[in-house]
């Protein structure tokens, strides 16, 4: 079978994310980009970068996509109220799309890096040589990036609050 | 796991770029068509992962750990952009009773 998981799930990764973009209603929206989150976990351990895989599907897909779910839902939006930018303007979006696609592949087919892919270390993506790396020479982004995590937790609650009313 | 990989080993770095590109153009796409506030949101994280996996692609051909080092910082920087983002759309849509972007075009000004 060879390397051919790898365009299958391409392929794959490719069709959903054009169903999230040209979905009618937004709750098939987040349907599939569950899907095209999970595809993109596929592509991880294709890597054999276990750890990532791991994260992403806990994050992506638990945590994220049920706060995606949640608002939808709180909101109510499960049907069809957006009004529909013109025809003129969804295919001038499209083309200017097209146009970045061509300029990016474009200019890195002049890189030319061929030669396929090969893991020299097998435990590279491991959770032990991962951790090694994040409480070594990375102890101070991880620290920082709980902070992050922190001020956001601490925002979001803040902007979502019911604002008092001050009668005055 | 190890025999999985070992059937991967062929594919060239060249299609995993091309592959990303197009991930990546599929969200710009999504940016520029769509006026839902919430599927905006949804093409950005397509635009976060196709550039994660570009960087454990990457750090997969160099041997270096760093890069998926960076795809687990860049994860919990989604994770925050998003609950951030998404309390800023409940804001409003409480005070406008919509999530089409364009009655926030007053902002231009």
């Amino acid at each position: 079978m060879g390397t051919s998981v790898f365009y299958f799930v391409a392929t794959l990764s490719v069709f959903f994310a054009l169903m999230v973009v040209f979905a009618k209603n937004p709750i098939h929206s987040v349907l599939y980009l569950i899907l095209t989150f999970f595809t993109f976990t596929v592509h991880y351990i294709l890597l054999n970068a276990q750890f990532l895989a791991v994260v992403n599907f806990i994050v992506y897909m638990g945590a994220i996509m049920v706060l995606f779910l949640f608002v939808l839902m709180l909101l109510n939006l499960n049907k069809q109220n957006e009004p529909n930018k013109s025809t003129l303007l969804r295919v001038i979006g499209v083309i200017a799309g097209g146009c970045l696609a061509v300029t990016l592949i474009g200019s890195l087919k002049s890189v030319a890096i061929a030669d396929p892919l090969v893991l020299k270390n097998p435990s590279l993506g491991l959770v032990e040589n991962l951790g090694k790396e994040l409480f070594g020479p990375f102890m101070l982004p991880f620290e920082l990036s709980s902070l992050l995590l922190l001020s956001a937790m601490v925002g979001a609650v803040l902007l979502t609050k019911k604002e008092e009313k001050t009668n005055g | 796991m190890g025999s999985l990989f070992e059937n991967m080993q062929g594919v060239p770095l060249n299609h995993y770029i091309w592959f990303c590109a197009i991930i990546f153009t599929i969200g710009v796409i999504g940016v520029l068509v769509r006026r839902n506030a919430i599927i905006i949101f949804m093409s950005v994280e397509l635009m976060l992962n196709a550039v994660n996996l570009l960087l454990a692609a990457f750090s997969v051909h160099h041997n270096d750990p760093s890069g998926q080092v960076f795809v687990f910082f860049i994860m919990a920087l989604a994770a925050a952009e998003v609950a951030i983002g998404l309390s800023i759309i409940v804001m409003v849509y409480r005070n406008t009773q919509s999530i089409d972007i364009n009655v926030l075009n007053r902002l231009k000004w």
